[in-house]
């Protein structure tokens, strides 16, 4: 289907680089990495940048947003910024395009690293439930897009995406799969407390029911009323879905919705395992090169083209660098017995530098990681005092009276409790629908899950101005800022702002 | 192969210029888009063509970085951010900027403001020869030898005479197979520009009014260099005596003293006199001042000075008065008593940034 899409035959590897390619293959599988085929595609810039701008997937719905990052992208390539080396995008069989002006030694790194995404794409958990034929998914949504500009014209559906994107990231990334519909088990509530009185002749009720046990079984289902009054049940992060199902959407609205939502859903997990998915992929290119495939005149290149791969850029937080350093450290503890209760209780900074107890755990603890984890947990389990002070982390935070960055803390706690709250929910705000019909007008409540940071206001203003638009009605987005309570209200024409007196607000 | 990448493309520099046009007015009165300007393009900031999503502020959050060594608590992590000044302002995480070509902007600009394309004066006769190799010929110089030609006739000649061995190919061009590049001389109709800037740089010149000026300027570069194959462009700055400066001076320089604008009209006409013919250029005379002149004398050398020598060379004589706490205003009355009819003269006022719009369109709505 891609030869279709380029109008041209496919560019399969030249036979150098398909016996390379075959030689990585058997090694990869030696080291017990489990992949879909994989498919392999040479490009010239002008084709990569192409299929990056769309996210890897050449099939999708037009869109301006495309023609932008493409224009970025190509921008930078011409200006020497950025270079795209290697894509692989999360499909059965896997699709991996190659830069055709690279240098052999950096294809075989490349096609290393690809078999190193693939693996953790089949076998990590979170992956599980994504779409594997997301190509084809992909071009059945750009032909619903497009009969849908058939239909209603080109602008309307444009103006239509925008919205729906702008909130496509209030979905629930820690669902394992997307509800699609919801099951309705709707049960009337009781109403008195005459039925829970089991049937009991005169005499014996005090007995058989005692007054204390009918109160507490009323208040029970006086709870449960209150409960199924509200609506939902209980809070709800899947805003989409929760819009999805109750708004009142039209129906080539909802379509557009229901696609945008389920490429959300789609790509969701890939941002939720950045740092071990690349770590991972680091892992294995850096062990089947230097074990096995690098040729002697390749080394310095190759030394080269990694560490320009794990280099930290100043104020940015590489993935690939604290990924491949964790599975390293762990797989070095778990070789060394470092774990367990004995390891947590010492308190000997020698006799844990020095601890070895044979365990040689190290190779089958990383598989099962990557199996298991996503950045959150990966972070949260692994990530050790030794560590940070090795590999030399700090927390940085901006300084309001110079407008600089600067360096805040190097305390294991602080760096740690930054790191988590970067990569959870990506950074992003976390949302949930409280109240589906607020102050019973049909209105949308929605709470910001407030963790000490303010939420940006300006951006939040539009945001729910389209918000309003998806549900239809007015929305209100509850949150704190500057640590006081403070509310957002949208009703798709007009923002209003309820909350502590705001310093320098444009509004 | 057509990608639909191209359509994706064109809908977005569709809406950029969309977003340019819509805002214009705010893009002309503030001076976001001037630094960015580069021979064929003007990058424009445009932090709202983003899609909106739910987002941290910026300056709350921070973050973890790595870095070897000391590295103490209070220490400057290098080049975090890389835009000083306005940090924090845009919350984009890259603030995105859409490159638009001046001929595109100026179209913009043409279109909003009803501006008329402007009709060369009477200079149609005037023509640059320009040669273009475009024809082969049978005789020429051996440095402009058509190898490829020469060789086809050869080959040509050869297979007809059925002397071609295809085993054994070996040309061996003729006289009679030589061929040459030859040219054509195409004459152009020549559309070329002068554009003299005159500022008033005196005490009573503030900033701001300098910052209009700037502002004005580029605009009316902008509109020219759509019109005009070539253009160049000449600043002179005045108070009580005048120079010539580049362009970078003529925005910075703030001098205190008087204010003699019939020496700027002096070096002005002398520019002209060297450099800019008025049979063989357009000329466009712009200038800004706040109004004050020394003395009721010299505004009347700078009337004479117009009326005999500057109105007869220019297309286009275009004064725009600044307002500043200082300044009476009183040169704008002077011209206007003169000039409030002439077809070649136009005056306006600035007082602030939002006048910018109105006043390009009083200086270019003449299509002169």
């Amino acid at each position: 289907m891609l030869e279709a899409y380029f109008r041209r035959s496919r560019r399969q590897l030249p036979s150098e680089l398909e016996d390379a390619r075959q030689r990585i293959e058997g090694i990869a599988k030696q080291h017990g990495l489990d992949f879909f085929d994989t498919i392999f595609e040479m490009c010239d810039y002008d084709e990569i940048n192409m299929i990056a701008s769309y996210g890897g997937f050449p099939t999708r719905y037009p869109h301006w947003r495309w023609g932008m990052e493409y224009l970025q992208m190509q921008k930078g390539y011409e200006y020497g910024l950025q270079k795209i080396y290697e894509m692989v995008i999360n499909t059965n069989p896997s699709y991996a395009y190659l830069m055709d002006n690279n240098a052999f030694v950096d294809q075989k790194l490349v096609m290393a690293h690809v078999y190193g995404h693939v693996d953790f794409f089949k076998n990590n958990a979170w992956f599980a439930h994504t779409d594997r034929k997301m190509l084809d998914q992909m071009a059945n949504h750009a032909a619903r897009v497009r009969r849908i500009v058939d239909a209603v014209g080109e602008s309307a559906t444009e103006q239509w995406l925008d919205t729906c994107l702008s909130v496509d990231n209030l979905i629930d990334p820690f669902r394992d799969h997307i509800r699609r519909v919801r099951a309705i088990d709707y049960v009337e509530p009781p109403t008195s407390a005459s039925s829970h009185k089991l049937p009991a002749k005169g005499y014996m009720d005090p007995y058989i029911n005692p007054p204390a046990y009918l109160l507490q079984q009323e208040q029970k289902a006086q709870a449960a009323a209150e409960r199924a009054k509200k609506f939902p049940e209980q809070p709800e992060r899947d805003v989409l879905g929760f819009v999805l199902e109750h708004g009142r959407l039209n129906r080539w609205q909802g379509d557009i919705l229901s696609i945008v939502r389920e490429e959300a859903y789609y790509f969701a997990p890939q941002a939720q395992t950045k740092i071990m998915n690349e770590g991972w992929a680091s892992y294995w290119h850096t062990k089947l090169m230097t074990e096995q495939i690098l040729e002697d005149a390749e080394v310095i290149d190759y030394c080269d083209h990694h560490s320009g791969t794990v280099a930290m850029r100043p104020g940015q937080l590489n993935p690939y660098k604290i990924g491949l350093e964790l599975y390293r450290d762990i797989e070095k503890r778990w070789d060394r017995g470092q774990y367990g209760k004995d390891w947590l209780e010492c308190d000997d900074a020698v006799a844990k530098r020095d601890w070895h107890r044979p365990t040689n755990e190290g190779r089958a603890k990383i598989f099962e990681v990557r199996r298991t984890h996503n950045d959150v947990t990966f972070l949260d389990t692994f990530l050790t005092e030794e560590f940070c002070r090795r590999v030399g982390l700090f927390t940085y935070e901006y300084d309001r009276k110079s407008g600089e960055y600067l360096v805040d803390s190097r305390e294991f706690t602080d760096i740690k409790q930054k790191l988590l709250f970067m990569v959870s929910n990506h950074g992003q705000p976390r949302v949930l629908v409280t109240d589906g019909n607020h102050a019973n007008r049909g209105e949308l409540e929605i709470t910001h899950q407030y963790e000490g940071v303010d939420i940006q206001l300006e951006w939040a203003s539009h945001t729910l101005g389209n918000l309003a638009q998806v549900w239809g009605r007015p929305v209100h987005l509850r949150t704190k800022i500057e640590g006081k309570d403070a509310v957002l209200h949208h009703d798709g024409e007009h923002f209003a702002y309820e909350g502590p007196k705001l310093i320098g607000a444009k509004k | 192969m057509i990608l639909n990448i191209e359509n994706d493309l064109n809908r977005f520099r569709q809406i950029v210029k969309g977003r340019v046009r819509k805002d214009l007015k705010r893009y002309m009165s503030s001076g976001e888009i001037i630094g960015k300007q580069g021979d064929k393009f003007v990058s424009i900031p445009l932090p709202e063509i983003n899609i909106p999503r739910l987002r941290y502020g910026k300056n709350t959050t921070g973050g973890v970085g790595q870095g070897e060594g000391e590295g103490d608590e209070g220490d400057k992590v290098d080049g975090a951010e890389s835009g000083s000044g306005q940090a924090g302002d845009n919350p984009a995480d890259h603030l995105l900027e859409a490159e638009i070509s001046v001929e595109e902007l100026a179209e913009i600009l043409g279109e909003e403001l009803h501006l008329p394309r402007i009709e060369p004066r009477g200079r149609k006769n005037i023509t640059a020869v320009r040669d273009k190799y475009t024809g082969v010929a049978r005789v020429g110089p051996q440095s402009l030898r058509h190898q490829k030609r020469t060789f086809r006739e050869a080959l040509k000649r050869e297979i007809s005479g059925g002397t071609y061995n295809a085993a054994n190919p070996v040309l061996i061009p003729r006289k009679e197979d030589l061929r040459f590049r030859s040219w054509n001389s195409k004459t152009d109709p020549q559309s070329a520009a002068a554009v003299l800037y005159v500022m008033d740089v005196s005490g009573s010149m503030g900033r701001e009014q300098k910052e209009i000026v700037r502002l004005e300027a580029f605009w009316i570069d902008t509109w020219l260099r759509a019109n005009y194959k070539h253009i160049e462009t000449r600043f002179v700055i005045h108070d009580a005596v005048a120079r010539e400066v580049d362009r970078d001076t003529f925005f910075r320089t703030r001098e205190s003293g008087g204010t003699l604008i019939s020496s700027a009209y002096m070096l002005v006409d002398s520019l002209i006199t060297e450099f800019y013919p008025p049979d063989e250029w357009n000329i466009y005379l712009f200038q800004f001042s706040d109004g004050d002149n020394w003395s009721a004398a010299d505004t009347r050398t700078c009337v004479d000075l117009l009326k005999n020598r500057l109105l007869k060379s220019v297309n286009l004589f275009c004064y725009g008065q600044v307002e500043s706490e200082y300044g009476s205003g009183q040169f704008y009355n002077d011209l206007r008593g003169d000039y409030g009819n002439d077809e070649r003269v136009v005056l306006s006022k600035i007082p602030d940034r939002e006048a910018i719009m109105g006043s390009i369109k009083d200086f270019l709505g003449k299509g002169r």
